[in-house]
């Protein structure tokens, strides 16, 4: 492989990462309070509001239920306001966090639900605020749940990411369409691939590391 | 210290059809004591106890703690009012991410206390409840008993005057429930605390409470100190409850063989015996005195409340007037003689067995009776 392909191949690696990084967290400040509204708001929860949680429930879907390539290219008037400019890497965070936010938020809602009832009553007995339940109780209790639904969504953004190339985002799976595929260089394509593997594996297990460690259950 | 009066609760259940958990029940328990709540599953109980603090809102009635009137305060109010009642639950609810010390130290960084303060807090309510070496552990790292002494030292912590036990030792094995039990007893001596139980279990009742309620659909049939009802209690529901921990109730293989050996003019009765009365030689003196024979045919001795507590099932030939005789010598020395001749009919034949209507997931206690006495 040319020293101007390797360039290439690392330029692409950090752009990735970039990609994904950045729309991960940016989605978990998202996509965390906005899980947390769903639960509380829940006929169940600690602050009923039916409607809204139903109303949030139907974005949430309809944002997930969208083919990502759609959503790609769907949202770049949004993008350009956020990004600037609707090609890019820096365009490319924007429909990624957006597509990362709501998947997240179904996560997090999923693990606080994980949360035994009795504890809130607990803390309901003690004089706890609903504020106090949601720091001092839910998300505590629920954190291994939260980082597990993180790692997902990493992992998730990888594979996403690899259709920012239609966007001129670039990263990694961009590199393996138009180096490996379509100029016919399969050893770009499979450094590629393993490369991917060994990340997400990375990704995946040091997730898995954090939430042993996290979880007395 | 708690006062309910009228209160009843209903709530639409899931089928839409409406539900009355709790019906009218008015209560008042003073300070210092150790009340009990007792009923089958389906009660009430649980959803009266937890009106105690309000985490159920009574439709009508109200409800007064320590003085205040929880049912006309405000949200804040109300949260202040509950830092002085303390609650413990059945499955603990501690939070498995804190260790014990966190988990006790809680309630008190709720209320906004400093690291200092907490710590000069929690030590001491560690020591108490016998935890101290464990406060670095998690709760799965731990027995239910000592989870449920993390749960006691936390509903401690915020220093209540008042503290809740829902169904706090139906989770543990009978030596644990004994030794939490004397704990809770312990705190109720040393610190004057008023606890209010709810339980299924007639053995709690039984070791520790002053005064008992039962409760049966949502209404509280029978009241009075524990004594009083293990003596003679008034209702069914309550002599089957009675009937887990006591030999109190003929068993229906006894009175089946009984109806058809045709006893004739027997009679068949109960003696209760309650405090000094099991010490001193009533019977003999009584046999003696009224030249009487009869043959004992079930009972026990134990304990009730500290106090010793005898039920003596006795079949006799004497004639009315000897037995009327005896009766009124027994009465003197405080022993209640109960005719149950009655039962000896085969047009009685429900009231031989303790009437128990089974619900689906209730608890069916077997071979009680056999258990208690190698006990």
């Amino acid at each position: 492989m040319s020293p101007e392909l390797l360039a290439l191949f690392w330029d692409s690696f950090l752009e990735t990462l970039a990609m994904v990084g950045t729309a991960g967290i940016v989605g978990a400040l998202v996509g965390i309070p906005l899980g947390v509204a769903l639960h509380v708001t829940d006929a169940q929860g600690i602050l009923p509001h039916p409607w809204l949680s139903r109303t949030l429930g139907i974005v949430i879907n309809a944002v997930r239920s969208t083919p990502f390539i759609i959503l790609l290219v769907a949202v770049i008037p949004l993008t350009r306001v956020l990004a600037g400019s609707s090609i890019g890497t820096a365009a490319a965070i924007v429909p990624l966090t957006i597509a990362a936010a709501p998947f997240i938020a179904r996560l997090v809602e999923t693990a606080l639900r994980e949360v035994d009832r009795g504890l809130v009553e607990a803390a309901q007995a003690m004089g706890a605020t609903n504020l106090q339940i949601v720091s001092k109780i839910l998300l505590p209790e629920a954190l291994p749940g939260i980082v597990a639904a993180f790692t997902v969504t990493l992992v998730s953004l990888v594979g996403y990411s690899a259709m920012a190339g239609a966007i001129g985002g670039g990263g990694l799976g961009d590199l393996g369409i138009r180096y490996g595929y379509q100029r016919f260089l399969p050893e770009v394509m499979l450094l590629v691939v393993l490369v991917l593997i060994a990340f997400v594996q990375i990704v995946q297990s040091a997730g898995d590391r954090l939430v042993r460690k996290l979880s007395h259950r | 210290m708690i006062e309910l009066t009228n209160v009843s609760q209903h709530y639409i259940d899931g089928q839409g059809s409406l539900t009355h958990a709790v019906r009218d029940v008015s209560l008042q328990i003073s300070a210092g004591e150790i009340f009990g709540i007792i009923g089958r599953s389906g009660a009430g109980k649980s959803t009266l106890v937890r009106s105690l603090n309000l985490l159920h809102r009574p439709s009508s009635g109200t409800v007064r703690v320590a003085g205040r009137e929880l049912t006309a305060l405000s949200p804040e109010a109300l949260r202040e009012a509950r830092h002085e009642i303390g609650m413990i639950f059945q499955h603990f609810n501690l939070l498995s991410s804190r260790t014990v010390y966190g988990n006790v130290a809680l309630p008190l960084e709720l209320a906004g206390q400093s690291r200092t303060q907490i710590r000069e807090a929690v030590e001491p309510l560690l020591e108490l409840v016998g935890l101290a070496a464990q406060r670095d552990r998690y709760p799965s790292q731990l027995s239910g008993g000592q989870k449920q002494r993390v749960g006691i030292a936390r509903a401690l912590a915020s220093r209540p005057k008042v503290l809740l036990s829902d169904e706090a030792t139906s989770a543990l094995d009978p030596e644990t429930t004994r030794a939490i039990l004397d704990l809770l007893r312990k705190i109720n001596r040393e610190l004057g605390l008023t606890i209010v139980l709810i339980t299924h279990q007639m053995q709690v009742v039984k070791q520790i409470c002053d005064r008992v309620a039962v409760m049966d659909a949502g209404r509280i049939v029978e009241l009075g100190s524990v004594l009083d009802v293990f003596r003679q209690p008034q209702q069914d529901v309550t002599r089957a409850l009675i009937g887990d921990v006591i030999a109190h109730e003929l068993p229906s293989g006894i009175l089946e063989r009984l109806r058809r050996q045709d006893v004739g003019a027997a009679r068949l009765l109960r003696l209760a015996f309650v405090g000094d009365e099991v010490d001193r030689p009533l019977l003999s003196e009584a046999v003696r005195r009224f030249d009487l024979d009869f043959s004992i045919l079930h009972g026990q001795v134990d304990e009730v409340q500290g106090q010793p507590f005898g039920s003596l099932t006795i079949l006799t030939r004497a004639s009315q007037a000897t037995i009327a005789e005896a009766s009124a010598f027994l009465a003197e020395h405080g022993v209640t003689t109960e005719d149950l001749t009655a039962q000896l009919l085969p047009a009685a034949s429900t009231t031989g067995s303790p009437h128990l209507t089974l619900l689906r997931g209730d608890a069916v206690p077997l071979a009680t009776e056999a258990l208690n006495r190698v006990a």
